[in-house]
């Protein structure tokens, strides 16, 4: 069966995660170390051991994400990081800085790494290389990528890969955007948090509402519509005589229909978005793909009612894993 | 301190191509990076021109370098890469899997695409045999400080970007195809109608971003005009000048004048502002607060 990697910002969502059929969780600790570094969410290192103590114990695995890059100057945050995610005894780490795989080479070598989707390897060379260099057992592809292209990766690779299937969808390639930090002075890749909510005001005009990020209007919508999160790269902007998503509609992923054709691909996991989610959210979509990852691996169709009601309310998109997308 | 031309993010014809480095062979700068770092479809359009630069660059005394694309998919790609540390000159390496074909201690350059934010990456690069990195745009002055410190123990150049629309993304997604409602596949090249890239609006009909094919940049042309002194202090070895498409030659001397004969800050940006496209500049990332702002603003 492919294994099911799902989302956990609080040790509730963890544990609303395993009992609803997660094969593993990933979640961060509560700092800068983590691409979810927002209020209210992660663990302390003692939330972490628990978490794993509750996950073993019901045989989930606990993967942590330390996956932003290292400040200059702050390496030993970073490295305090690793050592907590061991002693917590965690399953893997999930990292994206190449000092960062380094020192977890040479320091921590018995905790298996996985490559975060914010190294964006997005292609053999680069992935051997990491599997090469830091013994790197598995990789999050960025999603930049067609079915075929990963399913050509993966006759060319000895590690494992994973993929996202659902939730949050970056439309650039991850790790190497700074549209955030251009607008705000806080990044994916610094401080773990794209168009902050912190940066973000909403002012009526009219019988509009606006939304600026950092003071750049990302959204216009009528009062009485629901108004989409300003996510800079889902932005309404205008260029030349077009005005419009130049980047991107505001949509979420939802690759559920191509797990059979991701399955035949090679991939070895799934991955949901969504550390930033209710545990409500967390239990119903792991739910829902658990019995779609089962239905696959017996050869039955998937289950698609209990996933059309997932995205209730916002559309949808298959993104890169379609060629028609690029 | 000295000056580095980096590649082109562009689509330009041949003859522009050759017309612009016929002008950066007699400018003073140091060295120049050459190549297609964007999109791969437009390299069979200009690459004839790329002997022919090379040698006159050479010829004309400076250092060359070749750059690796930014973001490598495609088996074309992935071969196109491999050919690079075929052709003798140090590679830029702008994606990590053009590693995959240097061998282990031969000197080769990281570019502004590649992730180096820290010590611990930017010493495992000199081990491999880096000898100059051109840092990320986003990175602040304290960064770029200690990057330089690390890199002067390590006998790693630093560089930092130093005039040029920042390169903000890259995606698999090609946005001048989207706007045309085309596909990457089918984008008919539409990317060479905007020479420095495709303007982007906010609703406040507020400057904000340019779209380049697959990149995305910023609307405002980062200058480190006003912040010069600080990097200099902080042991950076060269600043980036990334090609545009008018007025170059200008830049070039302008920013001579700012290292080599006392030029001031003002009388720079005086210079630079009527030359640069869309008439915007920042400096934001080194100085904060944000990206977009431009530290002479705040004085």
């Amino acid at each position: 069966m492919m294994e099911l990697v799902c989302p956990a910002g609080t040790p509730a969502a963890l544990r609303a995660a395993v009992e609803a059929g997660a094969h593993s969780v990933y979640c961060g600790f509560a700092d800068e170390t983590n691409a979810r570094n927002f209020p209210g969410l992660n663990f302390t290192p003692e939330d972490m051991a628990e978490a794993v103590a509750f996950a073993h114990a019901r045989g989930a695995k606990v993967l942590v994400a330390i996956n932003t890059f290292p400040r200059a100057g702050a390496q030993p945050l970073w490295h305090r990081a690793l050592a907590n995610a061991e002693q917590a005894g965690a399953d893997a780490v999930i990292l994206a800085d190449i000092g960062l795989l380094a020192h977890a080479a040479e320091h921590h070598p018995n905790l298996r790494r996985h490559l975060s989707v914010q190294a964006a390897a997005a292609n053999p060379d680069a992935i051997n290389l990491y599997a090469d260099a830091f013994d790197v057992r598995r990789v999050v592809l960025p999603r930049v990528l067609t079915v075929e292209e990963i399913a050509a990766i993966n006759r060319e690779i000895e590690v494992e890969t994973e993929v996202f299937v659902f939730g949050g969808l970056c439309v650039m390639a991850e790790g190497r955007c700074s549209l955030s930090s251009y607008a705000t002075g806080l990044s994916p890749n610094m401080n773990g948090v794209c168009s902050p909510a912190n940066h973000v005001a909403y002012a009526e005009e009219g019988r509009d509402l606006v939304a600026r990020l950092g003071g750049f209007a990302i959204h216009r919508t009528p009062k009485a519509a629901p108004a989409p999160y300003p996510t800079l790269c889902k932005g309404c902007f205008t260029s030349g005589a077009q005005t419009g998503h130049i980047f991107e509609d505001p949509v979420s992923l939802d690759a559920t229909h191509l797990i059979p054709q991701l399955a035949r691909a090679g991939v070895r996991a799934l991955k949901i978005e969504g550390r930033q989610r209710s545990r409500a959210y967390v239990t119903q979509v792991v739910r829902a793909f658990r019995a779609a990852v089962e239905a696959e691996a017996a050869g039955r169709p998937l289950p698609a009612s209990a996933l059309s009601r997932l995205t209730e309310g916002q559309a949808a998109t298959a993104g890169a894993y379609a060629k028609t997308w690029r | 301190m000295d000056l580095t031309v980096g590649p082109n993010a562009f689509f330009w014809s041949a003859e522009a191509v050759r017309a612009f480095y016929a002008d950066v062979a007699i400018a003073p700068v140091a060295r120049v990076v050459i190549g297609e770092w964007v999109c791969s479809k437009r390299l069979p359009f200009w690459q004839d021109e790329i002997p022919g630069a090379i040698e006159a660059l050479l010829n004309a005394g400076k250092e060359v370098a070749v750059t690796s694309l930014a973001l490598v998919t495609l088996k074309r790609e992935r071969r196109l890469t491999a050919d690079l540390a075929r052709l003798g000159l140090p590679v830029e390496v702008n994606d990590l899997s053009a590693l995959h074909s240097i061998p282990s201690g031969t000197p080769f350059w990281v570019g502004p695409m590649v992730n180096v934010y820290n010590e611990g990456t930017l010493n495992w690069l000199a081990r491999r045999g880096a000898t100059r990195i051109c840092l990320p745009p986003e990175l602040p002055l304290a960064s770029v400080a200690a990057l330089a410190r690390a890199g002067a123990e390590a006998g790693v150049a630093i560089e930092v970007w130093g005039h040029g629309r920042a390169p903000l993304a890259i995606s698999g997604r090609c946005y001048h195809a989207r706007l045309h409602d085309r596909a990457k596949d089918s984008c008919q090249f539409v990317c060479e109608n905007d020479p420095d890239g495709r303007d982007v609006e906010t609703l406040d009909g507020q400057a904000f971003l340019a779209v380049n094919g697959v990149q995305t940049l910023s609307h405002s042309t980062v200058s480190m005009a006003h912040q010069f002194e600080g990097l200099r202090e902080a042991g950076v070895a060269a600043l980036r000048l990334s090609p545009q498409s008018q007025g170059f030659a200008a830049v070039c001397d302008g920013w001579a004048a700012r290292l080599n004969s006392g030029l001031s800050a003002g009388d720079l940006e005086a210079r630079l502002r009527p030359l640069v496209p869309g008439g915007r500049l920042s400096d934001g990332f080194v100085a904060g607060p944000v990206g977009a702002s431009w530290s002479a603003d705040a004085t």
